[in-house]
């Protein structure tokens, strides 16, 4: 039972990355990308985490943490390389 | 015992995928920016929060092997979440300038404190102190 959920989790992030993927090309603003990357990131999270279930093997776990601090960093740098000309002053 | 564990896996896989397949139709519908914020900030931060919890309840009660790191990744997304959201919505708000005139009025002597500065007039007694004591 499990796999035909991992199967239908795989197949969902899959599908939520391609409409990422297309909000990234499309996106008339430029906040837009930045917003699509930061939520590929998370999308890329969940699937490491499913893929982890699927191998059952723990070790994905630290990929998927420092995924999340470097989505977050980088979405909080860009917003500030636009809101202030800089990321460090 | 196992087969209750092993249907709330799945449960929570599918609801983790479903979320985060709505998050993500939200950010390709919705017709702007400042509503599309709203899809992937909520929907999808739940759904990646389904799936580590599926993940903790699979290793900790099938597998035997508990791990907190699943408690350590939902804690970082659902804590900077809002930050990323706030910041983008903030930069969005300062490029384009002509969004301000949109804006509610705040029912306050001031404006939107992203874009006036905060008056210093509540301030203004405790900086005198200050100054007093400095002198």
């Amino acid at each position: 039972m499990i796999e035909y959920a991992l199967q239908f989790g795989l197949a969902a992030a899959s599908l939520a990355l391609l409409l990422n993927l297309w909000r990234l090309l499309r996106g008339p603003a430029l906040m837009d990308r930045v917003l699509a990357v930061d939520t590929m990131v998370i999308n890329i999270i969940a699937l490491i985490i499913l893929f982890g279930i699927q191998q059952r093997s723990t070790i994905f776990f630290e990929a998927a943490l420092l995924f999340a601090m470097f989505g977050f960093i980088s979405t909080v740098a860009y917003c500030r390389f636009i809101l202030r000309g800089d990321v460090i002053e | 015992m196992t087969f209750v564990l092993e249907l709330l896996v799945s449960l929570l896989i599918v609801a983790g995928g479903a979320f985060l397949l709505v998050g993500s139709i939200g950010m390709v519908k919705l017709p702007d920016l400042l509503t599309r914020l709203h899809a992937p900030t909520k929907a999808t931060t739940l759904g990646v929060g389904g799936a580590l919890t599926a993940s903790m309840v699979f290793f900790a009660g099938l597998e035997g092997t508990l791990s907190i790191h699943e408690v350590l990744i939902t804690a970082f997304l659902f804590m900077t979440a809002p930050i990323s959201a706030h910041f983008i919505a903030k930069a969005h708000l300062h490029e384009h300038t002509e969004l301000r005139d949109g804006l509610p009025p705040t029912g306050r002597p001031y404006g939107w404190s992203t874009f006036d500065a905060a008056p210093a007039a509540g301030e203004a007694d405790g900086e005198d102190d200050r100054r007093g004591a400095h002198d």
